[in-house]
């Protein structure tokens, strides 16, 4: 299964994992038993244990719940199915892939909230836009906290690519100027803004990103092309208002569901594709640069219910 | 959420008014409404179905206090248990204020953070980005501020900068708080590598530094682990070793409160490997409803004792059971409120009517102060909402500012002799306020009455615990002040204000 290839892979290295373990299926949870309210209940227990939230799980379970009270759902396979397909609607939709600048650097701006994972994403995308042989530079944003730059440097380093940085303590909008700037004058293809960690809550931090987007905007018309909401997977209901901020102040294009390698279902991203129309673009699975992978939504929605 | 339990209960105990026992069925069906509520804050399933079994059993058959509503009565079972669950803290009393805790913490001998002799060895670990660099440094800086030196221990040689992260959190606690006593730092950042190539090398980083301490008479050794997922066992195994190496007094586990239904599942996976002996939930400074100290709490018993709230190193207060299930209920954000109420109502002005209500003594003028400092903290149902208790009495309360210029007008025709002794009017003095300020006599008598209640509730608050501070003001509520129309929520106000001062001055302290 795509999703976990890299898990996989992993565990192939002689990494020992017990996940499996921990996880049941919603096939072996079905498996044998009739269709009636309490498997209904149990299937909805699994939705919960997995992050969707108990309005969006309610408003899977609704068609379902109707269709066999209405004695049209009658088998518990088919329970399966229906819960597949509104999931895989749900989480599907519109195209994932990255947008590209059609002349000039594409620029990638990365937020989020603390300690979420989006350095690290940027090292991933930053290895990925390299191995399709592009030309990447790094905009070392995050002035605040300790030892970002410095991280963002060493990744830099190992993946061979520039990154432009600033004062520690300094105007973040000043060091995307800086980014946005080079970017054009050396003509790169991709640009990838590092941004430091804010809670949605902050409301000076939160405009601050309009502002990064304002200067990046007049360096390189168009830009930033991308606006990539970093989440923590193991993120519960508080992803929703992230979503809905993040997108709010800062126009967000797409998610990053970083993390997702841990027992977290990351069904979050059910709830809030139910609120809104962001798509989730990538999955982080790892610490390392290569443990990333677009989204499936096909794959993830297997994952998500255990099979 | 509170406000929408609190209609729910109201509604389900409806029919039950006038009985005087809780029962199993009515109580039941209430635990559906907990159910979610909890489901919504985030916590974990598991912890969520325990939690109402102990509920349950606490509340059928319970007979309800004569002036409650059966619903309020349940409420208010529902959040002690929740208080006491998540207070319980093994040698530190339950009910013990953040005041008191920390010096339990820092007591000689059984002292949590003070071992003797020293030096006390404290591990922190858990999932990536929970936060365990940061805290480090907070809880560096909380130790500092007692007079204990610190050693910081960068024993994460895996993530990229981690190592000079925390040397960069020691220095800036020496810088923001210099002089007293010394928190340094030890780290090896030539053993750093990628991950995965530098696992157990921890071990050794962890031995020479606690050498190292102790050679330099260092009463507290932080170690600074890698974040690990709980399923790596090869990566749990390293902090095993640790553990076995350093014997550490106190290994914390950091969790991010924004963390849902997982919380169970890693929790139960670190505490199993090594026997966490205290729990530090951080970026309490978001909105999160923070239903993972629930979950955490259950599966580990293990006692929470600090929460952060914020990237600052001074950003960490001790854990306070009551504020963490008022917020996990949606009681409310009582902090934030009174970050608000600040900016409008001055210090001193509120400080003096509330001394003044403690002590019975308010008179009608200071109630028209607070009916204007009220007016002039703005929309006034977002404020309110955020204080604990507050509930549904309020939701369909409208101070309008028509109302409000009526009280005024009121107020203003009387003399400074009635304003102090209000009782003194009698129905002929009423007469004449009313035709001074174009109103009805009943009106008059009507805010008199209210006042009334409002004094004798104020001054009777002031000795009251939070929860009684609820029932109270509900049970006024409920039993119907006479007033102006529409004015009935006003007494509110009276209990915001002595809630605020408490609070404002734990808001001091925070703001230290
Ligand atoms: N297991 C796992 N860990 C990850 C993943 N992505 C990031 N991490 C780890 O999570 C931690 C935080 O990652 P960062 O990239 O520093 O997060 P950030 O959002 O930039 O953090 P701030 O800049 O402090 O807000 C690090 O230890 C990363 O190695 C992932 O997909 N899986
Ligand atoms: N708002 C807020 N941010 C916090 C808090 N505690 C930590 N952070 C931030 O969360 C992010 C991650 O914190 P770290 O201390 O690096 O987390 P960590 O657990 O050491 O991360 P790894 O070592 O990668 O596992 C940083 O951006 C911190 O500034 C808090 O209480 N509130
Ligand atoms: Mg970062
Ligand atoms: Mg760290």
């Amino acid at each position: 299964m795509g999703l976990f290839r890299s898990v996989i892979s992993k565990l192939k290295a002689g990494l020992t994992r017990t996940r499996q373990a921990l996880t049941s299926g919603l096939r072996s949870l079905i498996l044998g038993r009739r269709l009636d309210e309490a498997l209904l209940a149990d299937v909805e227990k699994m939705l919960l244990e997995a992050d969707v939230g108990v309005a969006a799980t309610r408003r899977l379970l609704e068609g379902a719940r109707d269709d066999f009270r209405a004695g049209k759902l009658t088998r518990s396979e088919d329970l399966l199915e229906h819960l597949k397909r509104e999931l895989k609607t749900l989480l599907g939709g519109p195209a994932v892939e990255m947008a590209q600048s059609p002349s000039g650097p594409t620029v990638i701006l990365v937020t989020g909230i603390n300690g979420a994972g989006k350095t690290t994403s940027i090292a991933k995308l930053a290895a990925k836009y390299r191995a399709a042989g592009k030309s990447v530079l790094l905009g070392a944003c995050d002035t605040f906290r300790a030892g970002a730059v410095r991280q963002l440097e060493i990744w830099s380093e190992r993946l061979g690519v520039e990154v432009v940085k600033g004062q520690q303590g300094g105007d973040p909008a000043a060091v995307a100027f800086d980014a946005a700037k080079a970017a054009a004058a050396r003509n790169v293809d991709v640009l990838i803004i590092d941004t430091a960690g804010r809670l949605q809550t902050q409301d000076p931090l939160m405009r601050q990103l309009g502002k990064i987007r304002s200067v990046i905007g007049r360096q390189i018309p168009g830009a930033p092309h991308e606006t990539l909401l970093v989440l923590d997977a193991t993120t519960g209901q508080n992803a929703l208002r992230q979503a809905e901020e993040f997108s709010r102040h800062a126009q967000v294009t797409g998610i990053f569901l970083a993390k997702l390698d841990g027992t977290a279902k990351g069904g979050i991203v059910a709830a809030i594709r139910h609120g809104t129309q962001i798509p989730v673009k990538f999955v982080g699975v790892g610490e390392t640069p290569e443990d990333v992978e677009p989204f499936d939504a096909d794959a993830f929605v297997e994952a998500l219910l255990g099979e | 959420m509170f406000e929408r339990l609190n209609d729910t209960f109201s509604g389900l105990f409806r029919k039950l008014s006038g009985k005087s026992t809780l029962t199993e069925s009515n109580v039941r069906e209430a635990m559906a409404e907990v159910r979610t509520a909890l489901l919504e804050a985030d916590v974990s399933l598991e912890a969520v179905d325990a939690f109402c079994q102990a509920v349950v059993a606490d509340a059928v058959g319970r007979e309800v206090t004569k002036s409650l509503q059966p619903g309020q009565e349940m409420i208010g079972i529902v959040y002690d248990r929740l208080v006491a669950m998540l207070g319980e803290a093994p040698a530190i009393p339950q009910d013990a204020s953040p005041e008191e805790a920390a010096k339990a913490m820092m007591a000689e001998g059984p002292g949590i953070l003070a071992v003797s002799p020293g030096p006390t060895v404290v591990m922190m670990c858990g999932l990536q980005g929970s936060g365990k660099t940061t805290t480090c440094g907070k809880l560096a800086a909380w130790l500092k501020k007692r007079g204990r030196s610190v050693m910081l221990v960068a024993a994460d040689l895996q993530r990229p900068a981690a190592v000079e992260q925390l040397q960069i959190v020691a220095e800036t606690v020496e810088r923001d708080m210099p002089g007293g006593a010394a928190v340094v730092f030890y780290g090896e950042p030539e053993k750093s590598a990628e991950y995965g190539k530098a696992v157990g090398v921890a071990v050794g980083v962890c031995q020479r530094a606690l050498a190292a301490a102790r050679a330099k008479g260092i009463d507290t050794v932080i170690l600074d682990t890698a974040g690990r997922l709980h399923v790596n066992d090869e990566l749990m195994g390293e902090l095993q070793q640790v553990r076995r190496a350093l014997n550490p007094h106190q290994i914390f586990l950091v969790v991010d409160a924004m963390t849902g239904q997982d919380a169970v599942r890693s929790a139960r996976a670190f505490h199993q490997k090594l026997e966490v002996d205290g729990i530090i939930l951080t970026k309490f400074d978001s909105d999160t409803r923070g239903g993972a100290a629930m979950s955490v709490k259950t599966v580990t018993g293990a006692p929470i004792r600090f929460i952060g709230v914020g990237e600052r190193l001074d950003a960490l207060e001790e854990f306070h059971a009551p504020r963490i299930a008022s917020r996990i209920l949606g009681m409310g954000d009582v902090v934030s409120l009174v970050e608000k109420a600040r900016e409008q109502v001055s210090e001193q002005e509120a400080a003096e009517i509330e001394a003044k209500m403690a002590r019975g003594e308010m008179t009608m003028e200071d109630f028209l102060k607070q009916l204007r400092s009220l007016r002039r903290m703005g929309p006034l149902k977002s404020l309110l909402g955020l204080l604990p208790g507050v509930g549904s009495a309020l939701k369909d309360v409208h101070i309008d500012d028509k109302q409000l210029d009526r009280v005024e007008g009121i107020v203003n025709s009387m003399t400074p002799a009635e304003r102090r002794k209000p009782g003194s009017i009698d129905f002929s003095r009423r007469k004449r306020i009313a035709g001074g300020a174009g109103a009805r006599p009943e009106e008059v008598g009507g805010l008199v009455k209210q006042f009334d209640a409002v004094s004798t509730l104020s001054s009777r608050l002031a000795n009251m615990s939070a929860l009684q501070k609820v029932k109270a003001v509900k049970e006024m509520g409920a039993s119907g002040v006479g007033g102006l129309p529409g004015m009935g929520g006003l007494n509110l106000r009276s209990k915001g204000s002595t809630h605020m001062q408490s609070i404002k001055s734990r808001f001091k302290k925070r703001r230290k």
